[in-house]
């Protein structure tokens, strides 16, 4: 039953640090709010018996779509007066919020890993089994996930080029 | 059938609040950032809603919707960046109340 109070946890983590994501005035400081907040997801997920699923979670939302984030505000701040703001978000004010709350998390997954066996679920859904339905039921829908993404390539390289060719 | 260890009733309430933060930062904020930044939101809890399914049934279909989520966040998250670098351009603003216009 300790997975239970667990999930708990990293579900209050979850909605804290989305609500005060969705309520800061600084873009950044929202933006570290909301990979705390995917951080909690992907603990959620490995309760649930989706590790896989967690480690995906990280990877590509909290890491690559996040970074997406982090270029484009660093873009659009662009200027002298970007370095004093910047060294006034690292402000200790400003970190020790998202510290606690990520704390709480290393804490339950480092509580996790000292356990044996792992989140005792009965039955979690092996990465095999994932792929065997990716590529067996669902290849239709991989093949238009597949065209999604270069439409999202082509249209995103369309306008970003435009953006950046005029502002030299 | 597999149960869950935690119940799904849970997880399917947390996931709604989740949503439902979301929903409400899309329409309450108007930076084109912070509208973005909902929209991962929304697609996230949808996807903790399939990953609890599948795991409450056993069976890998919500895994395979959360990849699929995943790629469809990723495409749009690519594509709207562009446009608020865009839009930044055009209108020297980020609030999309200042650019709710069409042209034609």
């Amino acid at each position: 039953m300790l997975e239970v109070v667990l999930f708990y946890i990293a579900s209050a983590v979850a909605l804290l640090a989305t609500i005060l994501a969705m309520t800061r005035a600084n873009a950044i400081h929202a933006l570290i709010y909301l990979i705390i907040s995917l951080l909690a997801v992907a603990v959620i997920f490995f309760l649930i018996g989706a590790p896989f699923a967690a480690a995906l979670e990280i990877v590509i939302y909290a890491g690559a779509i996040m970074v997406l984030f982090v270029f484009v505000i660093m873009m659009l701040n662009l200027g002298e007066r970007g370095d004093a703001r910047e060294r006034q978000w690292l402000q200790p004010k400003i970190w020790f919020g998202p510290a606690i709350l990520s704390a709480v998390l290393l804490a339950e997954i480092v509580y996790l890993m000292g356990t044996v066996q792992g989140p005792a679920t009965v039955g979690i859904v092996t990465p095999k089994a994932v792929g065997l339905a990716l590529f067996g039921p669902y290849v239709v829908a991989v093949e238009l996930a597949a065209m999604l993404l270069l439409a999202g390539l082509v249209g995103s390289y369309h306008l970003g080029r435009r953006a950046l060719e005029r502002r030299h | 059938m597999q149960e869950l260890v935690v119940p799904l009733n849970h997880v399917l309430l947390v996931s709604t609040l989740l949503f439902c933060i979301g929903m409400l930062g899309l329409m309450i904020r108007r930076n084109i950032i912070f509208i973005l930044m909902s929209l991962e939101v929304m697609l996230n809890a949808s996807a903790l809603a399939f990953i609890a399914a599948g795991a409450h049934w056993g069976q890998p279909d919500g895994q395979v919707m959360f990849m699929l989520i995943l790629s469809v966040a990723a495409a749009e998250v690519a594509v709207g960046l562009g446009l608020v670098l865009q839009v930044q351009r055009r209108f020297k603003t980020l609030d999309m109340d200042d650019a709710d216009r069409m042209r034609g």
